[in-house]
């Protein structure tokens, strides 16, 4: 008797555990994004159709905004590298007080509420604000930072950086330090040394950090809505405004769906190239 | 120690056969050994030989595919490891990092539900058996190797198993530490009386620490015996090559005025009184092992010399010499030679080799 | 050696980190300032100073009662998630059946579709399901959001607990609940705790989804706060996120202890 409960403990071994996160996971998030890729494929009348899709991609409007979400993505994710790259690199030389200090600093927006900072760029990106007054003061005064998309870049970027930093930093620590000294003694500049021998062993941490900054940049909403203007929204923007102005369940599904299928092309990409439980500090490795 | 009758009998394994489904061979096969109450066994073998297997299938860790584990008269293969009642020393020692000294070794104690009283005296006791008063409030990462290895030692043995299982504790251990740890475990031994059930590899060690020695090789058990039976009587090739150095000669067993011999195409050894071969069928090519103690180099043009051949290689070790002499068809063998540098012969000087027969060893043929 | 060193650690690095460490930490101390203005106003610096923010913010039922509903769900998310994603990290580390992968990748699978479409997704079917506006709907929704988070940190913990601890604990005695209870646990413990502390984050902070199923009974703090931006420039915001940053810094201090302690980690010294 004991011996059969035994055995049938160890082959369900583990299913019963799951239950409740399948449980959670089917009722609130497969269904709901089921039942927006029902509704995005019905027209008016209940018929299967296409139609959504086809009004969303034919509408030069609309690929406008699917381009400038594009475009957006594009330009807070080598905005980020730009400024992850030296930051990490950094990390990884300094001594641990400093390295934990790091650390912390570029953790510090994780924990920052998303409308708080938010805001806060709201108030320093304003015409009459403090950052205007310094450009002003350099002579750039037609440059505006808000209500347009520099603003949301660069609101953006700063929420996202972190997100660049952190498979960066965790790739760059594993590299060897000698490879680097090692190139020199053999002859190499160091500037020939950094592209030879250093950065292709970055280029893991670095594709992960950049197709995951990638992919939220293109889901966020927060940030456009109230740093940006309807003139220049991101499909986000778009994809509310179908609900919940214009009521139009199958034209906002079908935008949706879309979004939600090219992240997931690009996530797929990414952990095709990069093991991405070790990019992002995991143990897995053998898998 | 002699093997104990059943009434003395710490624990008895039967036909004990582990096979994992999907490969080919056995880790483990047919394993038949009995264990006397207080006795120091070892298993001894290379990795992959199946004797860490066997040792976690005593424990509980593994079940066995055929076989029976018999303990007190009862047979303990299904017995979940928690209600065994063994104590056991894992290899990386396997202490909570969570917990202060004390906390470890008072954790088997806890779990038993012993009153309170006893455990503070149980575990002070522990502590003092193996040197560690004082250390109770330390976390395991503030000690050393070896202060972690004697943790782990007395908590096993805290609540009075009958059998303590030891998985190589000491291999992660530089050579100096395991040879003091090695007289401590003997010494703890001696002291508590206890059945040990101790794994290693490395051959020295269980020669110097047991009362028998069960030497594994590829999940089956090679030869069982004392560590004097293994070392002068070892029963298979494997054996003889697996401790300590060896010389294994292969010939015809010839008579030569009435005295036997070992004739091989370049020596001739007479062998007065050969001991060992039980039965080995004669006319085959035999196999006759000589430790290096009992050969001695010659001088080239001795007579007497069995061989001849030249010295490839001298090494020097202290407090003797190992000389490796070929012979004219091309065998290599070692030769322990005291520690004196003058009577050496040189790397390339030609010498002969006399065979002492006294503890020659014929090995018998398997069956 | 003297070249290579001075070299690999050129000035314009750390003037560059320095850029980065400003452009993360002091934007959103501009808050600070603003929610003691004495007018309605975004422009920085404030003119005037004043506490009427904060008098707005803890007399305005509006306001109070959209901060006890915040943390009441942040709270129960943080439980609950814990619990969910606690589960089902051992089912993905320790499980042993087929499918073991994409359980995971299924567990971390809300933190990478776009938020969007989870809200409007949820929208949809909490309309269906009468579920707008409920403590349990909240709860829920923002649990999706949690657990991925949950499942991460009590991996990673769990994947780092040595085998052995738990033999040896077995084989002294210990039957297995009290071996998950005595050895497991404590293990795990500090990943059981971050990941509870970002499922609180994430729960209080969360805005997009929750948009989409307040209702004029339940409302959270960051719904009201979207609202003052996006309609009226009600400096109160000010006073919430100043007091919301107090709040953040004080986690950041108690989680930064957690992510660096190494009794954390279940190896042992060799």
């Amino acid at each position: 008797m004991l011996k059969l409960a035994q055995q049938t403990t160890r082959r369900l071994r583990g299913i019963p555990l799951a239950i409740p996160l399948l449980v959670l996971l089917v009722v609130f998030f497969a269904i709901p994004v089921l039942e927006l890729v029902r509704r995005s494929f019905l027209d008016a009348d209940g018929a299967l159709t296409m139609q959504s899709y086809g009004d969303f991609l034919g509408t030069p409007a609309y690929r406008t905004i699917l381009f400038r979400t594009f475009f957006v993505a594009v330009i807070c994710t080598a905005a980020c590298l730009l400024f992850a790259y030296p930051y990490a690199y950094l990390m990884t030389l300094a001594g641990p007080r400093l390295r934990r200090a790091l650390l912390v600093l570029v953790l510090l927006p994780f924990w920052t509420s998303l409308m708080v900072r938010t805001y806060a760029w709201l108030v320093l990106l304003q015409d009459t604000g403090p950052i205007k007054a310094v450009l002003a003061a350099i002579g750039l005064e037609q440059v505006h930072l808000i209500r347009n998309t520099t603003g949301v870049v660069i609101g953006m970027a700063q929420i996202l950086l972190p997100f660049m930093v952190l498979p960066l930093y965790n790739n760059l620590q594993k590299i060897e330090r000698s490879d680097l000294l090692a190139a020199q003694s053999l002859g190499a500049t160091p500037v020939r040394a950094f592209w030879r021998v250093y950065f292709p062993q970055s280029l893991p941490g670095l594709f992960a950090g950049s197709v995951l900054v990638f992919i939220l940049a293109l889901g966020f909403y927060i940030t456009p809505v109230i740093l940006g203007s309807p003139q220049n929204s991101m499909m986000s923007q778009l994809i509310v405004r179908q609900v919940t102005e214009r009521l139009d369940w199958a034209s906002g599904g079908a935008m949706a769906v879309v979004l939600a299928v090219l992240t997931l092309i690009f996530v797929s990409l990414m952990s095709r190239v990069v093991n991405v439980q070790q990019a992002f500090g995991g143990t897995g490795g053998k898998q | 120690m002699t093997v104990a009758v059943d009434t003395d009998l710490a624990l008895e394994l039967r036909g004990v056969t582990k096979q994992y489904p999907g490969t080919d061979t056995a880790a483990v096969s047919g394993v038949d050994l009995k264990i006397g109450r207080g006795e120091f066994v070892t298993f001894l073998g290379p990795s992959g030989s199946g004797k860490t297997t066997t040792l976690n299938m005593i424990a509980g860790f593994i079940s066995p595919t055929a076989g029976e584990i018999v303990m007190h008269g009862q047979d303990i293969a299904d017995l979940p490891p928690h209600e065994r009642n063994l104590g056991m020393v894992f290899q990386n020692y396997a202490l909570f990092p969570h917990m202060s000294v004390w906390d470890n070794v008072a954790f088997p104690l806890v779990e038993r539900k012993y009153p309170k009283d006893q455990v503070r005296e149980r575990v002070r006791a522990a502590l003092e058996m193996v040197n560690l008063t004082g250390f109770e409030k330390r976390r395991p990462r503030e000690l050393s190797g070896g202060q972690q290895q004697r943790v782990a030692l007395t908590r096993a043995l805290v609540f009075d198993p009958p059998i303590l299982l030891m998985d190589e504790p000491l291999s992660a251990l530089d050579k100096k530490l395991r040879q003091r740890l090695q007289l401590e475990i003997k010494r703890v031994h001696r002291e508590v009386g206890i059945t040990f059930l101790f794994v290693t590899h490395d051959q020295e060690e269980a020669m110097a620490l047991s009362d028998r020695v069960v030497v594994f090789d590829q999940g089956r058990i090679e030869q069982v015996g004392t560590p004097d039976e293994l070392y002068r009587r070892p029963a298979t090739r494997f054996v003889a090559e697996f401790l300590g150095d060896s010389n294994l000669i292969e010939g015809k067993l010839v008579t030569q005025e009435g005295v036997p011999a070992l004739e091989t195409p370049d020596c001739r050894i007479p062998l007065p009184g050969l001991l060992g071969g039980g039965g080995n069928p004669s006319g085959e090519e035999q196999c006759v092992m000589f430790r290096p103690e009992d050969v001695k180099v010659v001088p080239g043009d001795d007579e007497e010399a069995a061989c001849r051949g030249r010295v490839r290689e001298v090494v020097y070790l202290g407090s003797e010499q190992r000389v490796i002499v070929t012979t004219e068809s091309g065998r290599d063998v070692t030769v322990r030679t005291a520690g004196d540098l003058t009577a050496t012969p040189a790397v390339g000087d030609t010498v002969g080799l006399r065979f002492s027969a006294s503890n020659a060893w014929l090995i018998p043929k398997s069956g | 050696m003297t070249t290579t060193e001075s070299r690999s650690r050129p000035r314009w690095l750390y003037l560059m980190a320095a850029i980065v460490g400003i452009w993360m930490t002091a934007p959103p101390l501009v808050v600070i300032p603003m929610s003691f203005a004495s007018e309605r106003t975004l422009t920085f610096p404030p003119t005037g100073y004043s506490l009427r923010w904060y008098q707005e913010f803890f007399e305005n039922p509006v306001w109070i009662d959209a901060l006890r509903s915040s943390l009441m769900i942040a709270v129960l998310v943080m439980v609950i998630s814990v619990v969910i994603g606690t589960l089902g990290a051992f089912a993905v580390v320790r499980g042993r059946f087929r499918g073991r992968g994409v359980l995971e990748t299924v567990g971390i699978a809300p933190l990478v579709v776009p938020v969007v479409v989870l809200g409007i997704g949820v929208y949809a079917m909490f309309l269906r399901w009468g579920l707008i506006g409920t403590v349990p709907g909240f709860v829920a929704a923002h649990c999706v959001l949690a657990v991925p988070y949950v499942m991460i940190t009590v991996g990673s913990a769990l994947r780092v607990v040595d085998h052995q601890l738990e033999r040896a604990a077995q084989l002294l005695g210990a039957r297995p609940h009290r071996v998950f209870l005595r050895v497991t646990l404590p293990l795990i413990a500090p990943g059981m705790m971050a990941g509870g502390l970002f499922a609180f984050v994430t729960s209080f902070d969360e805005v997009v989804v929750s948009l989409f199923i307040v209702s004029p009974g339940l409302r959270t703090l960051p719904v009201e706060m979207y609202s003052s931006v996006t309609r009226d420039i009600n400096p109160t915001i000010a006073a919430a996120s100043t007091l919301i940053l107090l709040v953040s810094t004080v986690l950041i201090l108690i989680s930064t202890k957690f992510l660096f302690s190494s009794s954390a980690n279940g190896r042992s010294k060799r």
